[in-house]
């Protein structure tokens, strides 16, 4: 009777997840099936002739998350070493706990954040400077094109990168540490710089749970809504530079699903979810199972 | 060696640490100006009308005193919903199935769900709940946040279940008591501060989500006590608040922003604590 219980419970986790897929297939079919494949491959979103191609918004989360786990991998990396190899005992738990904080603020607190304080300064030192800084025509120009306002792609994926820093800092710190002393103090007594030593001899030796690590990162960055709904300024066209505005799956549902003008709107939208659905759970499948051979390992 | 190449290792090593510490630097400076922020502009708003005044048509005074009393129902029904399911979960997945292979099907699927879009939970809520029943409630609002609580809570359950000594089931099972009694009064109690902890970390997870309310829970601008109608609560407001362009609206935004901060911190910090009484203990 109570294994009974407990086994409803269990089998429920798992007819919740099947009725996400269902819902969202059901949900979404109006739409793929008026639009077919060229949903994915056309960037005309537009409400008023109920035309809707989700190639914008699709690119979009691509870049943003892409440009996020770039800017945060060297970030938390550092963080995770600093915490394992350089931290001084006393400082470790403090500065842990105030990295973890910085995981516990709320998505939408990090949205007014970058939009009120982040975006201002953006654009006054970085935008406006490089901006002027590039010869017309030149790579930089064409990267750097769009309305210094501090909102678009690339503040955007700064945001995103402050917010995937924590998950990925806290899991290779995990991962660092479960290395045994052993093999670090081998190659230490073997006269090892402290770079070699994590370089060499513990980040390889955890390097599949830290792919693991920053797959999961991926995987947040991809369905991160509301700070990127402040800052990316939600436009449906091709992202064209750095600092042209754009969206993301997740902003364009956010920002348009309780205003749907029509029933293929919404269809389109739902759709939109279960392409995001495909590819966050693909990434985090996959950094699951990286993680799951890790701890197989070791 | 050739003192070339050591001189070349030294300066590779130091370049590392600097490195490696000016990081964590921007990583707590990010956070500080984050707090910052929260503090300078949410403290302004900070009074009693918060607490007892609803919130105002622009241009007009008021609080946040629906928004807040909504969002404490909703959170507080959904770790209700979720402790059930994430508790029996988790222990049948560390007592009962979790070594066969549908147990580590439920365990991978759990880890996945544990860090999927929130957004995706609440378009499944919405074709669930709101849609059939033609209307916004804070019933589905509710739903959807335990939906984001429940993998957490059978994460955790899993975990410190695990680490209670298989003497102690051994020694239950020996005095003629069944497995679940064993389960619910031995077990469930010498975790009781792992169990704890991972209520505390799935309500900090879902007291500061907004994505799954926009559209399930919705908003309101009365106060409400009925929650199977639209719901006021604090994320949706800030949403709403922080990108109007009403100055009032605005400072109201960011005090409801601080004060959910300041939840959800405090929260963490106080699972952190308990997590680590347990460890002592």
């Amino acid at each position: 009777m109570f294994e009974g219980l407990c086994f409803a419970a269990a089998t429920a986790l798992l007819a919740a997840l099947g009725g996400l897929i269902a819902s969202l297939v059901i949900g979404g079919w109006p739409a793929l099936r008026k639009f077919g494949f060229g949903f994915l491959t056309n960037a005309t979103w537009n409400p008023v002739t109920d035309v809707y191609g989700a190639a914008g918004p699709i690119v979009g989360t691509l870049i943003t998350a892409a440009l996020a786990l770039l800017l945060a991998l060297p970030i938390a990396g550092g963080v995770a070493f600093f915490l394992t190899e350089l931290c001084p005992a006393v400082l470790r738990r403090p500065i842990g706990t105030a990295v973890e904080l910085l995981a516990g603020i709320p998505s939408i607190v990090y949205g007014m954040w970058g939009l009120f304080v982040f975006a201002p300064i953006f654009a006054k030192y970085v935008q406006l400077p490089l901006m002027t800084a590039a010869k017309p025509g030149s790579l930089l120009d064409t990267l750097t094109t769009g309305i210094p306002n501090g909102s678009g792609i690339l503040p955007a994926s700064i945001i995103l990168a402050i917010m995937i820093l924590p998950f990925m800092a806290a899991t290779l710190r995990e991962l660092l540490a479960s290395v045994p002393p052993g093999v670090r103090e081998s190659a230490y007594g073997l006269g090892a710089t402290t770079a070699e030593v994590v370089m060499s001899v513990t980040l390889p030796y955890v390097r599949t749970g830290a792919i693991g690590a920053v797959m999961l990162g991926l995987g947040r960055a991809l369905g991160e809504t509301m700070a990127v709904t402040f800052i990316i300024g939600n436009s449906h066209a091709f992202p064209k530079s750095l600092f042209d505005s754009g969206s993301t799956i997740a902003s364009t549902i956010a920002n348009e699903f309780t205003e749907a003008t029509s029933p293929v709107h919404t269809a389109a939208l739902i759709a939109l979810g279960l392409v995001l659905f495909l590819i966050t759970f693909t990434v985090l499948g996959l950094a699951r199972l990286m993680l799951r051979l890790q701890e197989a390992r070791s | 060696m050739s003192s070339a190449k050591l001189v070349r290792r030294r300066v590779g090593d130091v370049a590392f640490k600097v490195f490696c510490v000016a990081v964590t630097a921007l990583a707590l400076v990010a956070l500080a100006a984050i707090l910052w922020s929260l503090l300078s502009q949410g403290l302004k708003g900070l009074n009693l009308d918060l607490f007892i005044k609803s919130t105002p048509a622009p241009g007009s005074p008021g609080g946040l005193a629906n928004a807040i009393v909504g969002s404490i129902m909703m959170c507080v029904l959904a770790m209700v919903l979720a402790l059930v399911i994430g508790v029996l979960a988790g222990t049948w997945l560390a007592e009962y199935g979790g070594r066969s292979a549908y147990g580590s099907v439920v365990r991978f699927l759990n880890d996945v769900l544990l860090s999927a879009p929130s957004i995706l939970v609440g378009l499944f809520v919405y074709e669930m709940l709101v849609a059939p029943f033609h209307g916004f409630s804070g019933f589905a609002g509710s739903v959807a946040l335990a939906l984001l609580a429940v993998p957490v809570i059978t994460r955790t359950t899993e975990d410190v279940l695990l680490l209670q000594a298989s003497t102690l089931r051994e020694a239950g099972v020996a005095l003629g008591a069944p497995l679940s009694y064993v389960i619910s009064q031995v077990l469930w109690r010498s975790a009781r501060s792992g169990l704890l902890t991972g209520a505390l970390l799935a309500f900090a997870r879902i007291s500061g989500e907004t994505a799954p309310l926009l559209f399930t829970a919705l908003n309101n601008q009365f106060f409400s006590l009925d929650l199977r109608g639209e719901t006021a609560n604090l994320p949706v407001v800030i949403f709403n608040f922080a990108l109007s362009v009403d100055d009032g609206w605005r400072r109201l935004a960011w005090t409801g922003a601080l004060l959910i901060a300041a939840t959800v911190l405090t929260v963490t910090v106080v699972a952190r604590i308990v997590a680590q009484e347990q460890r002592r203990s």
